[in-house]
């Protein structure tokens, strides 16, 4: 009994120092947001001017909206490309090239962001010589990138979802007379809605947040929101960045809570629904 | 004349449906095709074909136009074609020590800051693991929480605690501890913290995921054997959790040795690793050819490595 | 059995090989129309790969499947007149009892009112009526085992396959749903395929069993047959205890023959009409129901008897489990029924008592493979 309350002990005290290490900074990023004082670590009373400025600026507003367009568009396309590559590596068997898709579709999880960035931006220059498109690289350019690297995490998603979820379901479909592209309509897709809607979040992210693919392929005018971070950053601490930052941190922290608070209400409820059908027997 | 015509058309009359539904069930393969079509040409246009055109480039002759490297092929006076495969690039990086520091380096700091992750995530998991029921999902909560937030804040915000008037020193300054700010943001700390820090819920998270599978009955039973408690860790826990483990270490050595964020802005000028040399030969020198070598060597020492643990994975799962 | 009858469904040299394996090995079938009849076997016998043929989930390698006279072997499952119910019903999650039950006929482009009410019926069949709205993670097992069954049979199949219908079942609701399932078959009188490996589920619900064994029919006959009459040792293994004596012909007469066994030491004789070859090596089977056990010699000669210790017992009640040791290393099972009550605080046999067991002449079969 002794030895394993020292045990929990020890964990508790892990467990919290990683917490702290993982929020304080995070913590400390927003308190300074509110100061006053232009050197951010040093406290010159309360304020809220930063947030003025950072509303003022043009320049962020437009790269918010280049951002989120980007995110937005990646995130649909690569759901949509992620879901079709997730379908074939899981229900189609073997087909030709096989390997060659598993690979490719592996890979960019794997490929450090230099090198993607690096062999695109070699790509787009190489075509735009060739075929004269794309004649300036921008929007498109940067949409192309985060949808390559993207779809490859949906196609994984998706492929775990599939791969957990017993065959039986599409086979009982064709057995009761479901054509195989009614049998993707009527039960593949609603099974695997969830692992879609995970995708289209986690694409939209990993698109929001990426800084070095996009500054390889970006072009002139086109500043992302990451882009328009690590140039101001670059040069030290930045009391608006911290506005910005916060901003971040509550909208994903109020879109967690909302998200747990959900998710514990909808399992409360098969829980009680449990109960009836046990009751019932 | 008529007769054989009426015979035409009747076996024309019957054959109907069975086209029809030879057509309908070509179209069904047909869907299939288009299904596995689209991913796979967009792949192979944007994923394999750059990274041939990298291969390509990294065996050009490096030049001062635009594009700064030679053609590789040549339409000679005799019309016939000379290919031109340039190994200089390679032997640079062979000769100049630099990029086999840079990338030692870089192949140091991963791994001991993988290490750091492991260290420090393996008990976090575990406790996860073993938290009662409405705790545990809050701290999951906790760590999923900041992959949400943009990396580049993540990172940003250390250099708020570690800079030379940041939280840190200032605190340190204020107890007396020290009376000058010491150096912690760029320097080589100041990446091992940056690492841990965003990498750290990559590590949790399989460890966790493997944990929880783990049948508890087994260190039961393990302690029902007469198994002390840190005898069970090692001889059931541990070796059961060593998918995690490799799991985990790779998700945070893959990204961090490629890693450029993160020496950039938390390490300055004085931590070599090989994402920001790329980086720097490709815009600050203009050396494509080089840069594109660069990529091709850090391909082979860390994609190659992972997709053959996948292969032997994927094997395993097999047996 | 109508012996003029046509078959209903006609397999003919079926094969299906996964690689290098073999799961079906050339079968071939006939079965009858309004037939409850099951695929016995072990897991891996291959019996799910020859219903998932009838099914069309997997392509026959060779051969060919004959439906009520139209060959089946290329058509695809949603155009066979042939249902499944799935062994773990596949009842699809995200849909209620209703929407299950009626996905079939939607299919079909039945008008709506048309399924509306063939639904009701089929729920008011298998009394789910008021679990209509229901999604399936609101059922229990009984009760999504009932709406994978009318959802197989709302369509009204020529043929019901059912993958191991019964084995998510516990055992009290196993015993009713069997008597369930067989009452249903005769009153829509449709052709039913069972796959089990429980050979008493096989026993209760067939009108005939087919056992199958790496890919091949070992047997084929009525429940009786396969369990009185098994053609070889592998199947009177299988279905039910039996026990085994290796031993050589030694007399071929003509209404009968004679089996000499070496350990232990014993002579059968056989009188139902079989003729084997002198000499010949055959395995003689006994069940262990067929024995009688006494205390005294029985007067019967010097056939169909030996002489054993009781090693162990195991009272069940209407009857009891004795395991009789005979010589030194033979051990055989029999059972007895309890037909008299015994005096309080005694019991009629005891173990390490020497008792002798004796059977007749027509309760022993004698296997030649």
């Amino acid at each position: 009994m002794h030895n394993t309350g020292q045990r929990s002990r020890f964990l508790i005290t892990v467990t919290c120092f990683g917490l702290a290490f993982l929020y304080i900074p995070m913590a400390l990023l927003v308190f300074y947001s509110f100061n006053y004082s232009k050197i951010v670590p040093v406290w010159g009373g309360f304020s809220t001017r930063w947030y003025t400025k950072l509303f003022e600026s043009e320049e962020v507003w437009s790269a918010v909206i280049l951002s989120f367009k980007i995110a937005t568009v990646t995130a649909c396309f690569a759901t949509l490309m992620g879901t079709l590559a997730g379908l074939a590596l899981v229900r189609f068997g073997q087909f030709k090239g096989r390997t060659l898709f598993t690979g490719m579709i592996t890979a960019p999880l794997v490929m450090p962001e230099v090198i993607t960035g690096l062999s695109l931006l070699l790509l787009f220059i190489t075509l735009g010589d060739l075929i004269g498109w794309p004649e300036r690289r921008g929007f498109t350019t940067i949409t192309i990138a985060h949808i390559t690297f993207s779809m490859a995490y949906v196609a994984i998603i998706i492929q775990s979802r599939l791969a957990g979820m017993a065959q039986d379901l599409e086979e009982a479909a064709q057995d009761l007379g479901a054509k195989p592209f009614r049998v993707l309509i009527d039960i593949t897709v609603p099974l695997i809605a969830p692992g879609m809607v995970a995708g289209w979040l986690l694409s939209f992210t990993l698109s929001l947040d990426d800084l070095v693919i996009a500054s390889f392929v970006t072009g002139p005018g086109a500043v992302t929101l990451p882009i328009l971070i690590y140039s101001r950053v670059r040069l030290g601490l930045r009391p608006d960045i911290n506005a910005l930052a916060t901003i971040f941190i509550i909208v994903v922290a109020t879109a967690a809570f909302v998200a747990w608070w959900i998710m514990l209400r909808q399992q409360k409820k098969r829980e009680l629904e449990m109960q009836m059908s046990s009751e019932e027997g | 004349m008529i007769n054989t015509n009426q015979v035409g058309n009747s076996e024309l009359v019957a054959a109907g449906p069975a086209i029809i539904k030879r057509l309908s069930r070509s179209l069904q393969h047909r869907w299939k095709s288009i299904v596995i079509f689209i991913p796979y040409f967009w792949l192979f246009l944007f994923f394999l074909t750059p990274f041939f055109i990298v291969f390509k480039i990294s065996l050009a002759e490096p030049a001062i136009a635009s594009p700064p490297f030679l053609p590789m092929i040549e339409w000679a006076d005799e019309g016939i074609l000379r290919i031109k495969l340039v190994f200089e690039n390679f032997v640079y990086l062979w000769e100049d020590d630099l990029y086999f520091k840079t990338y030692l380096n870089s192949l140091k700091i991963s791994s001991i800051s993988t290490l750091l992750c492991l260290l420090l995530g393996y008990p976090m998991a575990y406790a996860i693991v073993r938290a009662r029921h409405p705790y545990k999902h809050i701290l999951l909560m906790f760590i999923i929480l900041p992959f949400w937030i943009p990396f580049l804040l993540r990172v940003y915000s250390l250099m708020g605690l570690l800079a030379d008037r940041g939280t840190i020193n200032n605190l340190l300054i204020y107890l007396g501890f020290i009376d000058e700010p010491i150096r912690l943001l760029y320097a080589p700390f100041a990446v091992y913290v940056g690492i841990v820090y965003t990498y750290l819920p990559f590590m949790i998270l399989p460890l966790y995921a493997n944990m929880e599978k783990l049948d508890a009955s087994l260190r039961e039973a393990a302690a029902d054997l007469g198994a002390r408690p840190v005898a069970t860790f090692i001889t059931v826990t541990l070796p059961l959790t060593t998918p995690g483990i490799i799991a985990g270490s790779l998700l945070v050595f893959i990204p961090a040795t490629g890693e450029f964020i993160i020496p950039d802005l938390l390490g300055g000028g004085n931590v070599l690793m090989i994402g920001r040399l790329l980086w720097d030969e490709f815009t600050a020198n203009h050396d494509w050819p080089v840069a594109s070598a660069v990529a091709i060597i850090l391909c082979i020492v860390l994609v190659l490595p992972m997709m053959l643990y996948q292969r032997t994975q994927g094997k395993q799962v097999e047996d | 059995m109508d012996p003029d009858q046509q078959p209903f469904i006609k397999i003919q040299s079926l094969s299906k090989h996964f690689g290098s394996f073999t799961a079906v090995d050339s079968v071939d079938l006939e079965i009858y129309k309004g037939e409850l009849f099951s695929l016995l076997g072990a897991s891996g016998c291959g019996k799910t790969t020859l219903l998932r043929m009838l099914a069309g989930f997997e392509t026959p390698s060779s051969g060919t499947i004959h439906i009520d006279g139209v060959d089946m072997t290329d058509v695809p499952p949603y155009e066979r007149p042939v249902n499944m119910m799935f062994q773990s019903y596949a009842l699809f999650p995200h849909m209620s009892v209703e929407q299950n039950v009626a996905y079939g006929l939607h299919r079909d482009g039945i008008d709506k009112q048309a399924i509306k009410t063939r639904v009701e019926d089929m729920l008011a069949m298998v009394e789910l009526t008021d679990f209509r709205k229901r999604k399936p993670h609101q059922l229990s097992g009984g009760q999504k085992q009932r709406v994978a069954l009318a959802r197989s049979l709302v369509k009204q199949p020529k043929v019901l396959l059912l993958d191991e219908p019964l084995a998510a079942l516990d055992k009290r609701l196993r015993e009713n749903t069997q008597f369930e399932l067989m009452k249903i078959q005769d009153q829509l009188g449709v052709t039913f395929i069972v796959v089990t490996h429980d050979q008493e589920e096989a026993m209760t619900l067939s009108t005939r069993i087919a056992m199958m064994d790496a890919g091949r029919f070992i047997q084929i006959g009525t429940p009786i047959e396969i369990y009185e009459f098994p053609e070889s040792r592998l199947v009177a293994n299988f279905i039910g205890n039996t026990n085994m004596f290796e031993g050589r012909v030694t007399e071929n007469g003509v209404d009968h023959i004679v089996v000499q066994s070496k350990q232990p030491a014993c002579e059968f004789f056989i009188d139902h009409g079989i003729s084997i070859q002198e000499g010949t090596r055959v395995w003689v089977a006994i069940r262990p129901e067929k024995f009688r056990i006494s205390k005294s010699a029985p007067e019967s000669g010097q056939t169909n008897q030996m002489k054993g210790v009781i090693d162990d017992i195991g009272y069940l009640g209407k009857l009891s489990i004795y395991r009789v040791r005979i010589g030194d290393d033979k051990i055989i099972q029999i059972t007895s029924p309890n037909l008299s009550r015994p005096k309080h605080g005694e019991s009629l046999l005891d173990w390490s008592d020497e008792i002798y067991l004796s059977w007749d002449a027509s309760s022993v079969v004698v296997l030649t493979k």
